[in-house]
């Protein structure tokens, strides 16, 4: 029954894609040299273990930080329990720059900025997550909007005095002193990050219900504003 | 002449009688005076903003009675035990050194021709713009047989401090086997799920402490906040504990003896034995009193919380009428600084930024099981008005509701921080 699910899925995905799919799903053998980059602290494929980072197999569709045995940061088990699920468009988000996805990431890696690199490592790593490799057009690996941003967007100059009033909206939860305990701290951030992090969650891209409701009304000016502000406290 | 803060530190009766003293600003003081009445989620946020903002070129008086402040939100959580009655408790001494003036007293009266708040202990503190904050009062005779000198034999609970205490007390108190009864409140009320997480927490301690006690609430509504996730939440933690007898059953009609310590529900008598009676509400007093109220509210602009019937007054948080923001601490944090905003702008000339306004509210169900809802708002020529919202689904893992808990925690810090420093 469940593959019958699937099988129809797929073709419906199919119909409404067509095949600029297939070639945007990557190129295996070069996902396998780009996954050098990756070796020293991933494993995948047979009898892969959790090395510094959890190992990869079933990767696609599996909840954030849910490895029983791996070592996540605080913030990427938050994802996970906020409902963070690695899907094509996400991993891709996160493999561009992992700090705009998850904040506290301990994957201190700076991002693999190769649109096409990025889509070749994960057709790589799809062939050891079973379902997605059946039917490469099912979720989790269809291939969702372009989530990069504008770099106009990116080039806007906030201003810091409307950051602070837009932020003491912020500061209810998010405390000055940067504090991380429930909530995480917001201050101090690079502009960029905290820029790319908001529009991930305007986009939903981020899972966080509140996040999303509180940046998905701000504008791209309002967005620059708080980056500014909060920038430089502490 | 220069405000000096410890005398208004001082004793009620010794910071009124300085105030009276002619450091008026209206005619010819150096600086404008922002009176704020209640230090409250809205009092205590807009006197910091207000004070921290304006760099000392406005004077900010802030006028509540209570030196320790004890907030209403998380109060049933120290009905359950799992916060204490300290955990609750925050003085004001860091507003103080922030340069707010704390006097501690009643406003019990406002002349708006002459622009003064009257103070129980004696004169009075002339302003310039007057923010009012004061919270809910109980609407007389709201409960049958019940009024404010019932509180003690029937407490409300309803407001922070002594009442929480008193309730706990009484909980603590029940014989095995014993019957909690609420008295639910119409709406609109302070704190839409209040009631229905005190029932949780209530039902938490009972579970642990008391399991044969059975809890009844009366309620006059048909439904409530958040009702299919702890209505989900009391069959699955607390099987068989909670009888909710809602509007169609009669949970309007009741009758209460604080003598007999009876609760009669659509006629049905039952002895109980502790009663906590949570009446309809009303904008605080000092609202009334100052002359802007519309009925049980205060009718306000959604620009700035500006009154509709004066325009140097501002109402924030519960006694406001506003549109579509729950009365919460949560929105009367973000009411005041939208407020804040357009005070010190209209008294020193500095800009003024767009309302925006948003609330969330966390509930406890059991240990690690918050749940939440929340919305943005925005300002219409007609009302605050609702943009966007969300809402924690039934069934959600445990791991998303440990994390929403621990979420609320992370709130906590951060308004109680923000409004006391």
């Amino acid at each position: 029954m469940k593959f019958l699910v699937q099988i129809s899925l797929a073709v419906a995905v199919t119909f409404a894609a067509g095949a600029a799919l297939s070639s945007e799903l990557g190129d295996v053998d070069n996902g396998k040299v780009v996954f050098k980059k990756c070796k020293s602290c991933h494993a995948v494929g047979e009898g892969a273990k959790n090395k510094v980072g959890p190992q990869l197999n079933g990767i696609f569709g599996r909840a954030a930080g849910s490895l029983d045995d791996a070592k996540y940061s605080k913030s990427m088990t938050r994802a996970g329990d906020d409902g963070l699920i690695w899907t094509q468009e996400i991993l891709d988000a996160f493999i561009e720059n992992p700090k705009a996805l998850v904040s506290k990431t301990r994957m201190s890696f700076r991002g693999i900025k190769d649109a096409d690199d990025r889509a070749d490592l994960l057709a790589f790593l799809r062939i050891y997550s079973d379902n997605p490799a059946d039917i490469p057009e099912a979720e989790p690996t269809a291939i969702g909007t372009d989530h990069d941003l504008d770099p106009a967007i990116l080039a806007i100059q906030g201003d810091p005095e409307y950051g602070e009033y837009l932020g003491s909206e912020c500061i209810t939860c998010h405390q000055t002193n940067g504090t991380n305990d429930g909530i995480p701290g917001i201050t101090g951030w690079p502009t960029e990050d905290f820029v790319v992090a908001m529009h991930a969650y305007k986009q939903k891209l981020r899972p966080h219900p509140v996040m999303q409701m509180m940046a998905g009304r701000l504008s791209d000016e309002e967005i620059a504003a708080l980056a500014a502000y909060f920038k430089d406290l502490e | 002449m220069k405000l000096n803060r410890r005398i208004f530190m001082g004793t009620g009766i010794a910071a009124a009688a300085t105030l009276a003293a002619p450091m008026v600003h209206a005619d010819g003081h150096a600086k404008p005076r922002v009176v704020v009445v209640g230090g409250g989620a809205g009092g205590a946020t807009a006197a910091r903003y207000i004070a921290k903002d304006s760099k000392g070129a406005i004077d900010v008086v802030l006028i509540e009675p209570s030196r320790m402040y004890y907030t209403c939100f998380f109060s049933n959580l120290y009905l359950g035990g799992i916060k204490t009655i300290d955990d609750l408790g925050h003085s004001y001494g860091t507003i103080a050194a922030e340069g707010v003036n704390v006097v501690h007293d009643w406003a019990v009266g406002v002349d708006r021709d002459a622009k003064t708040v009257a103070l129980a202990g004696g004169g009075s503190v002339p302003y310039d713009k007057l923010i009012l904050s004061p919270g809910i009062d109980f609407v007389e005779g709201a409960v049958a047989g019940w009024d404010l000198s019932s509180q003690n034999a029937m407490p409300h609970a309803y407001k922070g401090g002594s009442q929480t205490e008193l309730l706990k007390a009484q909980l603590a108190a029940m014989p095995q086997g014993g019957t909690f009864a609420m008295v639910a409140p119409p709406n609109p009320y302070r704190c839409p799920p209040g009631p229905y997480e005190r029932v949780s927490m209530v039902a938490h301690f009972l579970k642990a402490n008391n399991p044969t006690a059975k809890i009844i609430v009366a309620d006059p509504k048909p439904k409530f906040s958040k009702m299919a996730l702890f209505q989900e939440g009391w069959a699955d933690h607390y099987e068989g504990m909670i009888d909710w007898i809602g509007e169609d059953f009669g949970g309007g009609d009741v009758v209460v003896d604080p003598n007999a310590m009876t609760l009669s529900i659509d006629g049905e008598v039952t002895k109980v034995d502790v009663c906590n009676v949570i009446p309809a509400m009303k904008a605080g007093r000092i609202a009334e009193l100052a002359g802007v109220t519309d009925g049980n509210w205060a009718p306000v602009n959604a620009a700035d919380m500006s009154s509709k019937a004066d325009a140097d007054i501002y109402v924030l948080g519960d006694s406001s009428q506003q549109g579509d923001m729950p009365k919460s601490g949560f929105s009367a944090n973000s009411q005041a600084k939208v407020c804040a905003n357009a005070v010190r702008g209209a008294l020193t000339g500095s800009k003024v930024f767009p309302a925006k306004f948003s609330n969330t509210c966390w509930s406890l169900i059991d240990t690690d099981n918050g749940v939440k809802v929340g919305a943005t708002y925005e300002a219409t020529d007609e009302k605050i008005s609702k943009v966007d919202g969300f809402i924690s689904a039934t069934g959600e893992s445990a791991e998303l509701r440990k994390a929403t808990y621990e979420e609320s925690e992370g709130w906590y810090a951060g308004i109680t921080a923000d409004m006391f420093g």
